[in-house]
């Protein structure tokens, strides 16, 4: 190969890479990956909520929620969510600056607000279970309340370890500030678990 | 500053949009809808109206909190791809909603809501 034929190669090589890099590089891979994911998830969570409003709109029997719900528990639940975000932000914003101490401290306040989160929707379960004598197996609108609601809650206490492994490491020393990544990652994460209770409130609860 | 750079210190870099006036933005949204939801308005606008303020929650979520409204048009595809599908979905169960409705499978279909004294219950299956 003549060295003009090579340096072409090359440069076309390094102009390939370039392109290569605009899209997918090690720095970004992650929050692509979790993207990605959020992506699936979201088409999950649509499905669930399109196919439960197919199953409201097409029953005139269908019971108001009013009748069944709570909704000064779920309003609160609501208000902890978005203030959870809030702290989310601010523990990455914390850990981009290379603030550890404000890291820790509003990562803490995301995980508890998470816990108290999972906290009143297991009141609000035993309260509709225990006194209210609703059953995923009695009909259909507990099932998709059940579902619904629980599919979620999964999330959250999915979202509540993936937080707390964070908090854990960052308190360990093991979290530097080149690693905030991981943070904001995780933040994409805790993010659509608020977003899709936002979605979850309205359809179900208030509508 | 190398491409890489660019993209993976992409988020340090940026303006940080002001987080504290998104969390007011969603906690006042909150409570209008509460407020729909508690006053007597026609069952159609209240409906509208707590979609609106739903999906308007939603995107402040998305564009501020999740940075979709400073990353890379990427993501945001990826983002949008969801919502496109789902839409399409709602579209195609519409037909089915409009020409059969549920009440004609009464037989197969238990709701049991708070007694209704207008719709009579179904007979139970032998």
């Amino acid at each position: 190969m003549s060295e003009v034929a090579a340096a072409d190669t090359h440069e076309h090589g390094a102009v390939l890479a370039d392109q290569l890099e605009e899209s997918v590089t090690p720095g970004n891979l992650g929050k692509l990956g979790m993207w990605s994911f959020l992506a699936g998830d979201a088409m999950t969570f649509g499905a669930g909520i399109a196919a439960y409003g197919a199953l409201r709109i097409g029953n005139p029997n269908w019971p108001s929620p009013a009748d069944y719900l709570g909704i000064t528990t779920t309003a609160v639940m609501t208000f902890i969510l978005i203030c959870s975000s809030l702290t989310m932000v601010e523990a990455l914003s914390g850990i981009q600056r290379g603030n550890q101490a404000k890291f820790r401290n509003f990562m803490a306040l995301t995980v508890l607000g998470g816990i108290i989160f999972l906290g009143m929707q297991a009141f609000e379960w035993h309260h509709l279970i225990g006194e209210r004598g609703m059953s995923i197996k009695r009909d259909l609108f507990d099932a998709t309340f059940f579902i619904l609601t629980g599919f979620h809650g999964c999330h959250v206490f999915g979202g509540v370890v993936y937080n707390s492994v964070l908090l854990i490491r960052g308190m360990m020393g093991k979290l530097p500030q080149a690693k905030a990544g991981l943070v904001e990652i995780a933040g994409l994460y805790w993010h659509f678990v608020d977003l899709v209770w936002i979605l979850i409130f309205t359809f179900i609860y208030l509508i | 500053m190398t491409t890489q750079a660019a993209v993976s210190g992409h988020a340090v870099e940026h303006d940080e949009p002001n987080y504290i006036a998104i969390f007011i933005y969603l906690s006042v949204l909150t409570g209008v809808e509460l407020v729909v939801y508690g006053v007597g308005l026609p069952q159609v606008a209240k409906v509208g109206l707590l979609i609106a303020l739903a999906f308007a929650k939603a995107v402040l979520v998305a564009m501020y909190f999740m940075h979709l409204a400073i990353e890379r048009k990427a993501l945001a595809i990826i983002a949008i791809t969801p919502i496109v599908l789902v839409t399409f979905l709602c579209f195609m169960l519409l037909p089915d909603l409009t020409t059969r409705m549920w009440t004609k499978f009464d037989h197969k279909i238990k709701v049991s809501g708070p007694a209704n004294p207008d719709v009579p219950a179904p007979a139970p299956q032998q």
